[in-house]
């Protein structure tokens, strides 16, 4: 920041996090909005359960935002594909996918890994 | 980088208090707690967007004559935004913020007995606003159910290095065998369970002896006396149940309590009642010719319509009396010395750290109280009230209950506070306040916004003055209420 200077311990952590990379530069993180002002969480994203309101949650959530998808970006095709009801775009892994993600043990460290299908 | 979409997008205010201090000028954001100062473009940007909303391209040719450079005014914009002191058309998401659902355990209050030797007319406790239903109880705490308290504190606050008991009560002294026993227990077992362990007690005073004292000192347990000021104030309310006033039994002991007890700073808490309003005389007392470390200030708790409670204008008496206590402090801090104005110093560590609070305290968070049977609730002030009780330290905390009653608290679901800039640190006020006036432990304290903000301002004012002036003294606060 040029024209704002942190006075107290908050004030720094924003500045902090203002001048982090914005998004898009760095890892892949769940679908935020303005997310060059708000950079991506350090904590563990931790899903919340699908959206009630507007189902599937992770395209909106119930205040029509995207903050608070039922799931982050990185797990959403994964856990539609076996838990979720909703009829999600993932392959037919009965049939003709049925080792679409044999790579992938833990959807949240591995799922640069799932195969991609051509059907 | 600045895109031609953000520079037609329009800005306007968002969120923030601005305020003054020492010459500079700062904002406070209250949808982070954030404290940042201004310099003349931010300052200029902010003045041009309180007139309207506007893009960046037209506040800078706006600014252009005043001198200001685009480059500097769509940095400044950037600025803005990225602190949320400005919004876009897009604006902010807010969200309910949760607590964590395992939020361990750092204090349980024990109230060791609710009986007491003195009447307060006042006494939430025990007055016509009581919420305790204590018939059929025990009055008083055994050492098997301290026992079990304490192992459910250590128990239930795991991942913590520091843990605090306080005693209270009723009159906690009367309990004291007691309260003894609890202490040399509670120390074993945090030992054996490796975290260290702090005690502190409030007490009227009336029953400190040589011997309590030195084991207070030994044990380096923190004192607060409950005490309302000069003969005359202690004594309008605070009287035995004969109705004799206690100052005189009392200032003798204090005296003793304070030359012998140098392990722990001990505190004054003054109930302000129509009859103890005058801060600069009861400050005076307490800490010049008494001797308190501090001395902190909090209005009589009860409905509108008791005649001992400050009204509105009563409130606007106290702050303009709190002002001039606090510019005091002010003067102190700018010469490095100590002032015992607790309420201060408390607000300026809040304001320190940029705590955004989503609950006005930590009761039913990281803060319970016990009463004497063991029952769980959610602080000391709901301690023996059936329609509080959470649980029970021998079978646990019904996280249900618990749950309902940190969602009513929590400011996000307070809609009178959503629009208000001082909610970082107020959250609605107390619980049990909410629970008097309101019937509903959930329920903003309107009643007191005003004094709320006027004094969050005033707070805001010195700690701004300290940044600008002796910025070195804020160190002080910068472990203060710190996580452990």
């Amino acid at each position: 920041m040029k024209h704002l200077y942190a006075i107290n311990a908050k004030a720094r952590r924003i500045e902090l996090a203002s001048a982090a990379p914005p998004a898009g530069s760095g890892d892949v993180f769940a679908l935020q909005e303005d997310g060059a002002s708000a950079p991506p969480p350090h904590k563990p994203h931790i899903p919340t359960g699908c959206s009630l309101a507007f189902f599937p949650g992770w395209e909106v959530d119930s205040s029509g935002g995207t903050a608070g998808l039922c799931q982050p970006v990185e797990r959403d095709i994964y856990d539609c594909y076996i838990s979720c009801f909703w009829p999600a775009q993932v392959p037919d892994h009965l049939n003709n996918y049925a080792d679409w993600n044999s790579k992938c043990a833990s959807a949240t460290k591995d799922w640069r890994n799932i195969d991609l299908v051509f059907p | 980088m600045t895109s031609a979409a953000v520079l037609e997008s329009s800005y306007s205010l968002h969120d923030l208090h601005r305020f003054r201090g020492g010459g500079a000028e700062f904002v406070y954001l209250p949808s982070s707690g954030g404290i940042f100062a201004l310099n003349g473009v931010t300052r200029a940007v902010l003045d041009s967007l309180a007139v309207h909303p506007d893009t960046p391209s037209g506040i800078a040719s706006a600014l252009a004559p005043q001198g200001f450079e685009p480059a500097d005014v769509l940095d400044a914009v950037e600025d803005l935004h990225a602190a949320r002191a400005i919004r876009d058309e897009h604006g902010f998401e807010s969200l309910v913020q949760e607590p964590p659902d395992r939020f361990p355990l750092q204090t349980l209050v024990l109230n060791v007995t609710n009986q007491c030797n003195l009447s307060c007319e006042y006494c939430y406790e025990f007055g016509e606003d009581k919420v305790a239903t204590p018939e059929g109880k025990p009055k008083f705490m055994d050492f098997e159910t301290a026992q079990a308290s304490i192992d459910y504190l250590i128990r239930e606050s795991q991942g913590r290095r520091s843990i605090h008991i306080t005693f209270f009560g009723g009159e906690t002294l009367m309990n004291f065998p007691l309260l003894k026993r609890a202490v040399e227990y509670a120390r074993r077992q945090a030992e054996a369970a490796g975290v260290s362990i702090d005690f502190s007690l409030t007490t009227n005073a009336t029953l400190l002896s040589p011997a309590i004292i030195d084991f207070l000192a030994e044990n380096s347990i923190g004192v607060t006396v409950s005490i309302d000021g000069p003969k005359e104030m202690q004594d309008k309310f605070r009287v035995f149940s004969n109705g004799r006033g206690s100052y005189d039994i009392i200032a003798p002991k204090i005296r003793e309590l304070l030359a012998r007890h140098k392990t722990r700073p001990i505190a004054a808490r003054v109930t302000m009642t129509t009859h103890a309003m005058d801060v600069m005389r009861i400050y005076r007392h307490l800490k010049d010719d008494m001797g308190f470390y501090e001395v902190g200030f909090a209005p009589v708790t009860s409905s509108p319509d008791r005649l001992y409670s400050i009204g509105a204008s009563g409130l606007d008496s106290v702050l303009s009396q709190f002002t001039a206590l606090a510019h005091e402090y002010l003067e102190a801090a700018l010469r490095n010395e100590h002032h015992g104005f607790s309420n201060v110093s408390d607000t300026l560590a809040e304001l320190h750290q940029g705590i955004s609070k989503s609950h006005p305290c930590g009761a039913g968070l990281g803060l319970l109280g016990v009463g004497p049977s063991g029952d769980i609730a959610p602080c000391h002030r709901f301690v023996d009230s059936d329609q509080h009780k959470l649980g029970s330290v021998r079978t646990g905390i019904d996280h249900d209950k618990r749950q309902a009653f940190l969602d009513r608290g929590n400011v996000g679901r307070k809609y009178e506070c959503q629009s208000c800039w001082a909610r970082p640190l107020c959250a609605g006020g107390c619980h049990h306040e909410a629970f008097v006036r309101y019937g509903d432990t959930g329920h903003p304290n309107l009643h007191y916004c005003d004094w709320i903000r006027g004094w969050t301002d005033t707070c805001l004012e010195i700690y701004g003055t300290i940044a600008a002036k002796n910025p070195g003294y804020l160190n002080l606060f910068s472990n203060r209420k710190a996580e452990s």
